[in-house]
C-alpha cells in the first residue's frame, strides 16, 4: 500500500490508471443507476460482450490491413453502438424476442472477435487484456478518447436526467405527458454502451457488469432520491477501481479482479448489514 | 342536437373494437360521456374495463372504431386526459420522492432544459394537499403504505390540471383514509367541471359514488343512471351468477 502510493507519484502509468478509474466511475454512477432501475441489466452485459467482436476487427485491421488510425477502442464504440441500436429496436418491437437476441449478440460478438484476433500477431496478450482488462496500459491516447466519452455520457445523462427518471420509472405515463419514450430509450442504450467500454478499460469486458451494478446496487440502499443514488455510487465506485489498484499493486495480481472482488465484497457486506439491522433502520 | 355539437363531448368512443391476438378484448363499443359527469366503469374481471381506458388514453391501438376527446382524435389529444393506473404497476423500489412522483404529472409543461417553474411547484403542493400527502412529500414512495402509494399517483394526475381524469380502479384494496381522500378528491374535481371516468368493483356503492355507469363485457351492456344499470337480471347475466351482493344492493355496503 505505502509502495504503491509512493510509486504512485513517481510513474504516469499509475497516474494514468487511477485516471482512468475516475471517468469510469463518473459515468457508472450516471448511467449505472439508470440501468439498475430499469432494470436492462442483461442487456448492458450483451452490449459488453458483443464489444469484443468490434475490438477484434479493429485490431485486424490495424495491424494486418495496415489501417493505422483504427484502434480497438474506436471498434469497441462502433460495436456498442451497433448492438445497442440492435437490441433496442428488436425489444421495442418485438418483446418475446428480446433474450434471444441479447444472448445471440452477446456469443456471436466474441466469437467475431476470437476469430480476428486469432490473426493477428500478439494473439495471447491482446484478448487477455480486452477480456480481464488492461488499465495499467492505458496510453495517453487512450485517456484523451476516454475523457471524450464521458463528457457526451455524463453530458446526456444528466442534460436528459428529468426524462429518462420518467421514463424509467412509467414509461406508460411519462408517453401520456408526450415524451418520446423510444427515443429516450435508444439513447440510454447507446449511453449504456459508451459506460460499458469506458468500464472495459478498468476491468475488461468480462467483468463490466459488475462495476456497472455493485456500487450502484449498494448506493441504492442509501438513497431515496436518484440523483443521490448517482453522486454516492459514483464515490464508492471510484473506491473500488483505486483500492483495486493499490492491493494488486503490491502482490502483483490482475487489477480486474481485485476490484471486482472488492466491489463484490462490499455488496456482500452491505446485503449482511441489511439484513441484521431492523428493516428501516437504515438509510435517510 | 345543435348546441352539443359546438361544445364537444368529453369523450366519444365510436364502434371501438380492440383485440389482443385473435381475442377480442372490446367488441364494438361505442359511448358518449358529456363533460361534468362522473362515469364509473364496471364489469367482472377480464371484461375489457382498463382495456377501455387504455383505449381512451391512445395507449393501445383500435382494430376499429374512433375515440375522440373533446372533439379531438385520442392520439393528439395526449396533454388533456389526466391518467391514475391501476396499482402495483410500477417499481416500489425505485428511488425518487413523492414529491418527485406528482412533479412527472407537469412534464409536457416543462421543456428538457429547464428546471420546474413556480407555477410547476404549486401546482404539486396543491395536488398533494388535496390527496392530504403534503406532510410525505420527501418520502421514498417505497415507504408508504397501499392507500398511501395510491394517492400519490391522484396527486400526479391532479397535478397535470387536465380536464378529463381516467382512474382505473383507484378504490382497490386502500384503507378507509384513502377511500375518503379519493373521495373527496372526485367530489373537488366534479365541481371543477372536470369529467371523471373511473372503473369500480365494488357494485354496493357505485351508484352513489357516480352519476352514469358503464357497464361491460366485452360488449357494452348498458349505459345510463345507476338504478337503470343496477338492474339484478342484466347484472346475473354479465356476471354469470358470479356475485353475491345482488340481494343487498340497495342496503348496506358489500364486505370486500
Ligand atoms: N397487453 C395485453 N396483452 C394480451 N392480452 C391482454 C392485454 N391486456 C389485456 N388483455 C386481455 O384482454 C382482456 C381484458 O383485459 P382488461 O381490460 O385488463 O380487463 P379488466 O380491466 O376489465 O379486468 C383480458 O382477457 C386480458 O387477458
Ligand atoms: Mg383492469
Amino acid at each position: 500500500m505505502c509502495a504503491f502510493l509512493i510509486d504512485l507519484q513517481q510513474h504516469l502509468f499509475l497516474q494514468y490508471a487511477l485516471l482512468t478509474g475516475a471517468l469510469a466511475s463518473v459515468a457508472c454512477g450516471v448511467i449505472g443507476a439508470f440501468v439498475l432501475v430499469k432494470r436492462i441489466t442483461y442487456i448492458a452485459g450483451g452490449i459488453a460482450h458483443s464489444v469484443l467482436g468490434g475490438m477484434g476487427l479493429a485490431l485486424f485491421l490495424q495491424k494486418n490491413g495496415h489501417w493505422e488510425a483504427v484502434t480497438p477502442l474506436h471498434g469497441a464504440v462502433a460495436a456498442a453502438i451497433l448492438s445497442a441500436l440492435i437490441i433496442g429496436v428488436v425489444s421495442l418491437r418485438a418483446k418475446q424476442r428480446e433474450d434471444t437476441v441479447i444472448g445471440a449478440l452477446w456469443a456471436v460478438g466474441m466469437a467475431v472477435g476470437v476469430l480476428f484476433i486469432s490473426r493477428t500477431p500478439g494473439y495471447n496478450t491482446d484478448l487477455m487484456s480486452y477480456l480481464f482488462g488492461n488499465i495499467l496500459m492505458v496510453s495517453t491516447r487512450e485517456l484523451w478518447f476516454l475523457v471524450g466519452l464521458d463528457v457526451v455520457v455524463v453530458a446526456a445523462g444528466l442534460a436528459f436526467y428529468n426524462q429518462f427518471v420518467a421514463v424509467c420509472f412509467d414509461g406508460e405515463f411519462a408517453a401520456l405527458r408526450g415524451l418520446k419514450v423510444d427515443f429516450f430509450y435508444l439513447l440510454l442504450l447507446c449511453l449504456t454502451a459508451l459506460t460499458t467500454v469506458v468500464l472495459a478499460m478498468v476491468v475488461g469486458l468480462v467483468m463490466v457488469i459488475a462495476l456497472l451494478t455493485l456500487p450502484t446496487a449498494i448506493a441504492e440502499f442509501f438513497s431515496k432520491t436518484l440523483a443521490r443514488m448517482m453522486v454516492l455510487s459514483c464515490v464508492l465506485c471510484f473506491g473500488f477501481t483505486s483500492a483495486g489498484l493499490a492491493v494488486s499493486y503490491g502482490p502483483d495480481l490482475p487489477v480486474g479482479a481485485t476490484t471486482i472482488l472488492i466491489a463484490g465484497a462490499a455488496y456482500l457486506t452491505m446485503i449482511v448489514v441489511k439484513r441484521l439491522a431492523l428493516p428501516g433502520s437504515i438509510g435517510p | 342536437m345543435a348546441a352539443e355539437r359546438v361544445n364537444h363531448p368529453a369523450i366519444d368512443v365510436e364502434n371501438l373494437t380492440v383485440s389482443f391476438g385473435s381475442k377480442p378484448a372490446l367488441l364494438d363499443v361505442s359511448i358518449t360521456i358529456e363533460a361534468g359527469l362522473a362515469v364509473g366503469v364496471i364489469g367482472p374481471n377480464g371484461a375489457g374495463k382498463s382495456t377501455l381506458i387504455k383505449a381512451i388514453l391512445g395507449f393501445v391501438k383500435p382494430d376499429f372504431g374512433k375515440v375522440r376527446i373533446l372533439g379531438i382524435p385520442a392520439d393528439q389529444a395526449r396533454g388533456l386526459v389526466a391518467y391514475v393506473p391501476q396499482r402495483g404497476a410500477v417499481d416500489w423500489d425505485y428511488p425518487i420522492t413523492v414529491e418527485e412522483v406528482a412533479m412527472m404529472g407537469r412534464y409536457g409543461h416543462i421543456p428538457w432544459w429547464k428546471d420546474p417553474g413556480l407555477e410547476d411547484k404549486e401546482q404539486v403542493q396543491n395536488a398533494l394537499k388535496m390527496v392530504r400527502m403534503s406532510e410525505f412529500r420527501h418520502r421514498q414512495i417505497g415507504r408508504l403504505s397501499g392507500g398511501q402509494q395510491q394517492r400519490v399517483f391522484m396527486a400526479r394526475a391532479l397535478a397535470q390540471g387536465a380536464d378529463v381524469l381516467l382512474l382505473d380502479e383507484p378504490f382497490a384494496g386502500v384503507d378507509a383514509a384513502t377511500e375518503r381522500a379519493i373521495l373527496d378528491v372526485l367530489d373537488r374535481a366534479k365541481r371543477a367541471g372536470r369529467t371523471l371516468v373511473v372503473v369500480h368493483h365494488d357494485l354496493a356503492t357505485a351508484a352513489e359514488y357516480f352519476d352514469f355507469l358503464i357497464l361491460i363485457k366485452q360488449r357494452l351492456f348498458a349505459y345510463g343512471r345507476p338504478e337503470l344499470v343496477l338492474n339484478p337480471e342484466l347484472l346475473s347475466e354479465v356476471y354469470e351468477g358470479r356475485l353475491r351482493v345482488f340481494a343487498d344492493l340497495s342496503g348496506a355496503r358489500a364486505s370486500r
